[in-house]
């Protein structure tokens, strides 16, 4: 799977806060959250963004809360992948967990400008900046996680064992 | 193979002789907890999962503490959904706003959590539960559902920092300044996917409310969990508050550790953290010149019944300096009932401060003291991300209830 799309640059420290305000978590919607996405540190995000679109960010991307509402509204906003050199603990699961595709690559954050035209290829771990030609590459997902992803997320994964009758009781 | 004390009781809960870092694990839940914010989103998935009942009615705890008392009518439908919820499928441990309290101080207070415990909650500020010597972490709402639903989860087993702590504190010197220290030491992301494991000869000086706001804030340094050794004081609070059996483990002596930080608590200044990170910290003494707009004592991180006292204290007698705004949460009804009976409300009120029913209200910026443009506030809560207690042009100082008292009195940053 290859997903392609312009990059959007975040800094270091991208925490849950600014990615969704607490003042909008009282709905579930993605699409309402995806209207304040990124509103407290970049007013004009969700009017540049297009679906497809990618993340590249810096160090500890998605730090501070648990909110699941954080990568929905990323996801809900178009954005098909994000890129950091690294990520927060439980927004990685929750990325994973939600179907958003999340790579860890630490070159390519210091090598991108706004707006170049990337292409993560999530099998290979591959990502190339088109308009730089540069490729670059990543750790793929460990099975454990390409398995939940393979099945579209925790819960479809979960009802997947269920149904083969894996021993866990419902 | 040596383990930390982390791995043991993961180990222990996979049903596995040992575990070794950075490996895949299926672990049993003894508690799984949501809020107002983030049931709502479970509750939606586990309904997708199409189970019938939950895994265990009485190993859910749903805690609607964020916005509520409603703050506005989606707040409110949000809230319906969780008692909803928890009316349909039975859960035991539902409390309503009266019975209500922040979820961190509320869990450990009930005795729905012991040491030896796997606890996952969808609130970040779950690995509190590990001043008690259980491994408790916080998750996302599709966990949550999951953990609802199977009452298992998976785990990568997480490697540790081992956290010595030596010396006596100076008076006022809290747990607080404790974590604040270590944050500025380590860094946002300095224990990422780690656990904190703190030990060493000082841990005795450290009363259980310490420990709950040290372990409270080993997010903020990126960890999976922070954990505390089970001593005997951790042991007389369980026997005060819980009837479930618990289980003590200890790391091994040989056990691995990715590093080793040395905190000397006698030599532990008054900690505050400036805008806008955690890490950000500062020595209290150095900040003397800055004005404040208001003061927020409270939440998971500082409202039990210690960080009152010492607030009381510091405002006997006194007055909230004008211009400055003092709010107080109690973290629960037990502890604000204590605190009327101890007359700490008396001396607040005629102080100046105002005093409100348990939420985390204005800590992530919800309601009950949202800061305007340019405002300064000292909070004791737990973060001062950009916009997180309102406009993002103000500023939060995270600090102890005694600087944040002092700081009130004084309408500027300061120590008692």
């Amino acid at each position: 799977m290859i997903l392609k799309g312009r990059a959007h640059i975040f800094g270091d420290n991208i925490d849950t806060d600014v990615i969704i305000p607490a003042r909008y978590l009282n709905t579930i919607d993605p699409k309402e959250l995806a209207m304040h996405c990124m509103e407290d540190i970049d007013k004009s995000f969700k009017d540049n963004v297009r679906q497809g679109d990618i993340i590249v960010a810096g160090y500890n991307f998605g730090c501070g809360s648990s909110r699941e509402h954080a990568p929905i509204a990323i996801k809900g906003s178009g954005i098909s992948c994000v890129i950091a050199r690294s990520f927060a603990r439980i927004f990685y699961r929750n990325a994973i967990n939600i179907g958003l595709a999340i790579l860890e690559c630490d070159e390519i954050f210091t090598e991108t400008k706004s707006g170049d035209l990337l292409a993560a290829n999530l099998a290979s771990g591959e990502i190339l900046n088109e308009a730089s030609g540069k490729s670059y590459r990543c750790e793929p997902f460990p099975e454990f996680m390409q398995e939940i992803i393979a099945a579209g997320g925790e819960i479809e994964y979960i009802k997947a064992k269920i149904k083969k009758g894996s021993g866990l009781k419902i | 193979m040596a383990m930390t004390m982390t791995q043991k009781i993961l180990a222990k809960h996979a049903g596995k002789s040992s575990v070794a870092a950075g490996e895949l694990i299926s672990a049993k839940l003894d508690m799984v907890l949501g809020n107002d914010i983030t049931a709502p989103l479970a509750i939606n998935e586990f309904k997708k999962i199409g189970a019938e009942k939950v895994f265990d009615n009485e190993k859910i705890a749903l805690v609607p503490d964020h916005f509520c008392p409603n703050k506005d009518i989606k707040s409110a439908e949000q809230a319906k959904v969780v008692r909803e919820f928890a009316k349909e499928y039975s859960i035991k441990n539902y409390f309503e706003v009266g019975q209500m309290g922040i979820e961190h101080a509320l869990l450990p207070e009930q005795g729905l959590v012991t040491a030896g415990d796997v606890v996952i909650g969808a609130d970040s500020h779950t690995c509190t539960y590990g001043a008690l010597g259980a491994f408790s972490t916080g998750v996302g709402s599709t966990d949550m559902a999951a953990g609802m639903a199977t009452g298992e989860l998976w785990f990568k087993v997480p490697d540790a920092i081992k956290v010595v702590l030596s010396g006596r504190p100076a008076k006022y010197i809290s747990g607080k300044d404790v974590i604040l220290h270590l944050i500025g030491m380590i860094g946002v992301d300095g224990a990422r996917y780690m656990s904190l494991e703190f030990t060493g000869e000082s841990i005795g000086y450290l009363s259980m409310d310490d420990r709950f706001t040290i372990a409270n804030m080993a997010i903020e340094a990126g960890a999976k969990n922070g954990i505390f050794p089970v001593d005997e004081k951790t042991l007389e609070y369980i026997r005060e508050h819980s009837k479930k059996p618990y289980e003590i483990f200890e790391a091994d002596s040989s056990a691995n550790y990715a590093r080793t930080v040395e905190i000397n608590l006698s030599e532990l200044d008054f900690t505050v953290a400036c805008p806008h990170l955690p890490s950000n910290t500062k020595p209290a003494s150095s900040l003397k010149d800055i004005k404040i707009d208001q003061v927020v004592i409270g939440s998971c991180t500082n409202g039990r019944i210690e960080d009152l006292r010492v607030a009381a204290q510091i405002l006997k007698g006194k007055k909230i300096a004008d211009g400055v705004r003092c709010i107080v949460f109690p973290a629960t009804q037990k502890i604000y009932l204590q605190a009327i009976e101890e007359g700490l409300i008396q001396t607040m009120i005629e102080s100046g401060a105002a005093v409100s029913t348990p939420t985390c209200g204005p800590c992530l910026g919800g309601h009950m003291g949202i800061l305007a443009k340019g405002e300064k506030c000292v909070a004791t809560t737990n973060r001062n991300f950009v916009g997180r207690m309102g406009h993002t042009e103000s500023e939060i100082y995270l600090a102890s209830p005694a600087v944040a008292a002092a700081s009130a009195v004084a309408g500027k940053i300061s120590t008692p």
